[in-house]
């Protein structure tokens, strides 16, 4: 390694010189009342985009279920037909309830998708570069330093903006983005675990390389790479809402959260606001959520190693 | 330390090399070269004199080449939809790009080292709890949404400030700047706010986790043994140790707010290269997305680059890692 590891993200990654803390175990973490309003917070959003979309009042993608003729009503408003809008209507006449359900399970689908599959690729690439070494190892970390030289927003936007929108295209330039954060960690876990007795007696004992890597390295170093991925959760969705955006995210037919702010951007001027704050608002109660169980997550995990 | 900056200056060059073949490659050998860089309303005399120019009749590695020497020259072909060369055209844009970055990143500092002071001093305390978790809230709104959050206060409900545009420029040294009018002020207030909040966050957490570190250190207690006044030792050995990770992430946020400025811009409607880019990626004009990638590629080596040296002539320790491997 020619360069000193700089904090993939600076936001939460943990200072470089160790000092004694006060201990920080799992149970008084719990009781702390942020960390369980959070997580109340983020169970409640997380079960609103995956189930309540079967109760919205309305199918947004569905056009019969919805007149034009209700368009852009403030909350609170009644259609025609006795539904009441209780966050307005967007320009199509569609009511915003449903409409943030479904786009907050557009959201979480992509991010959620989108995590598994870099964690996957990124774990196994750690595990490899540390079994292998010498000019692999190396290979692939320059690889690694590589993507993370350059920020994640401006290598998916410029991705998307080759390939084209769509959900599978959106979750590929998350993966292509977020990988090499899960291949670092791991590889530094892995490294700290192969250096103690056990892997030696695992060795001595003959086992072979795919088992030592996978039975004994893995699961004993997966612990640091699972508390990163509460907050990449967090990042991929914000991506995937700002590429939505921005116009390259999702396409029009799926709108996720990111894009429904942005269908209510031209009305913002005239004071329609409910169309972009409400599915904004939803966005920032599930990333905010996230990145505090993250980071009340990684804190704990800190104080138990130490 | 010679053969460090040697090392990563070859790295760097490495770096755009294999960028530009794989914008290359995307460009010119996966999809159809024609299509991409010719506009669509070209005619057909017009294509065939664009395959000549470009030499698509000529072998790959031909014409990777031709690109690579075209590259080097500055040249990244021309807009299609403003006809003229797009590099000159990102050039164009940069100072408003610069402009906003570097009041973000100043505001950032001015806002995130005191708040984070304060937070890693008392770290028990339940003000520091407060700013530590607000830091989190900061982090979690989306760019675009808070931005437009920002218009929807205090240009739609209150009118205190204008939606978009950069406002009345001055010109210094050929560049139009906004800072120094009024009215170019009042413009720049939502955009820089809205890119320097992650920042602020950013700068916070990083302050006060160094903070709280350094505050336990033995020099700390020395000082304080020492009889030195605590706001001395705040500002002569606590500050002053904490500001090497700070100058750093500096560094790299630099680099960070140009990609964010992306979004800002196009909410803002602030003429930046960001807001190029993606008007750009609209109206398919493609040799504009290109020279970007290309650009702002060179521009991230060499913020890259000057991190990596200023870290080295910061920490020794990066020199005993040389030594030893």
């Amino acid at each position: 390694m020619s360069r000193p590891e700089r904090p993939v993200d600076p936001m939460f990654v943990p200072p470089l010189v160790k000092t004694p803390r006060r201990s920080f175990n799992l149970q008084r973490l719990k009781r702390r009342p942020s960390m369980r309003s959070a997580v109340i917070a983020l169970a409640v959003v997380i079960a609103a985009g995956l189930l309540l979309p079967l109760l919205a009042p309305q199918d947004p993608y569905d056009l019969n279920s919805f007149s034009v003729m209700d368009n852009r009503l403030p909350p609170g408003e009644r259609s025609m037909d006795g539904l009441t809008f209780w966050l307005g209507t967007d320009s199509q006449g569609r009511d915003m309830v449903s409409a943030i359900l479904f786009g907050l399970r557009v959201s979480l689908l992509v991010g959620l998708t989108a995590t598994a599959i870099a964690l996957t690729i990124g774990v196994t690439v750690g595990l490899f570069a540390v079994n292998f070494g010498g000019k692999i190892d190396a290979l692939l970390m320059r690889l690694v330093d590589f993507i993370l030289g350059f920020p994640s927003i401006l290598v998916a936007l410029v991705l998307l903006a080759v390939m084209g929108r769509g959900v599978d295209k959106v979750v590929f330039a998350i993966v292509a983005v977020q990988w090499a954060i899960y291949a670092r960690i791991m590889r530094a876990a892995a490294l700290v675990e192969r250096r103690k007795e056990y892997v030696e007696a695992a060795q001595n004992l003959g086992y072979s390389n795919g088992r030592i890597m996978f039975r004994h390295l893995l699961p004993n170093s997966i612990g640091a790479v699972l508390v990163v991925a509460t907050i990449q959760v967090a990042h991929a969705i914000t991506l995937e809402a700002t590429l939505s955006f921005l116009g390259v995210g999702v396409p029009v037919t799926r709108p996720s959260l990111g894009l429904l702010v942005a269908n209510g951007f031209e009305f913002l001027l005239s004071g329609e606001y409910w169309i972009s704050v409400f599915p904004g608002l939803a966005l920032v109660v599930l990333i905010f959520s996230l990145n505090l169980v993250g980071d009340r997550m990684r804190r704990a995990f800190e104080a138990r190693r130490a | 330390m010679g053969t460090f900056v040697l090392q990563r200056l070859l790295q760097s060059i490495g770096v755009l090399l294999a960028v530009s073949l794989v914008v290359f490659l995307a460009v010119y050998a996966i999809g159809d070269p024609v299509e991409l860089l010719v506009s669509q309303e070209a005619t057909e005399l017009e294509r065939d004199r664009m395959i000549q120019i470009l030499g698509l009749d000529r072998p790959i590695w031909e014409q990777y080449l031709t690109f690579l020497g075209n590259a080097l020259r500055g040249d990244l072909g021309q807009s299609f939809v403003h006809g003229e060369p797009a590099i000159q055209l990102i050039v164009s844009r940069m100072p408003a790009t610069f402009e906003l970055v570097f009041f973000a990143l100043l505001l950032a500092c001015l806002v995130g080292i005191p708040l984070g002071l304060v937070a890693g001093l008392h770290s028990d305390s339940r003000t520091s709890r407060i700013i530590m978790t607000g830091s989190i809230l900061g982090y979690s709104l989306p760019n675009f949404w808070k931005g437009m959050m920002l218009i929807l206060l205090l240009s739609v409900w209150v009118h205190w400030l204008p939606t978009s545009g950069r406002g009345e420029t001055v010109t210094v040294l050929g560049v139009p700047l906004s800072f120094l009018t009024l009215d170019g002020i009042r413009h720049l207030v939502m955009p820089v706010l809205n890119l320097s909040i992650p920042n602020m966050a950013l700068m916070t957490r990083l302050t006060a986790s160094g903070a709280a570190e350094a505050r336990l250190q033995d020099y700390v207690r020395f000082a304080r043994a020492k009889g030195v006044r605590p706001q001395g030792i705040v500002r002569r050995h606590i500050l002053r140790n904490i500001l090497i990770p700070i100058v750093t992430v500096v560094g790299v946020e630099f680099g960070q707010l140009i990609a964010f400025s992306t979004i800002t811009e196009t909410v803002f409607a602030w003429p930046g290269m960001g807001k190029l880019l993606i008007t750009s990626i609209y109206r398919l004009d493609r040799p504009v997305v290109v020279a970007y990638i290309m650009m702002i590629t060179f521009l991230f080596v060499i913020i890259n680059l000057t991190v990596d040296l200023i870290y080295a002539a910061l920490d020794p320790r990066v020199k005993l890692m040389e030594r030893a491997s």
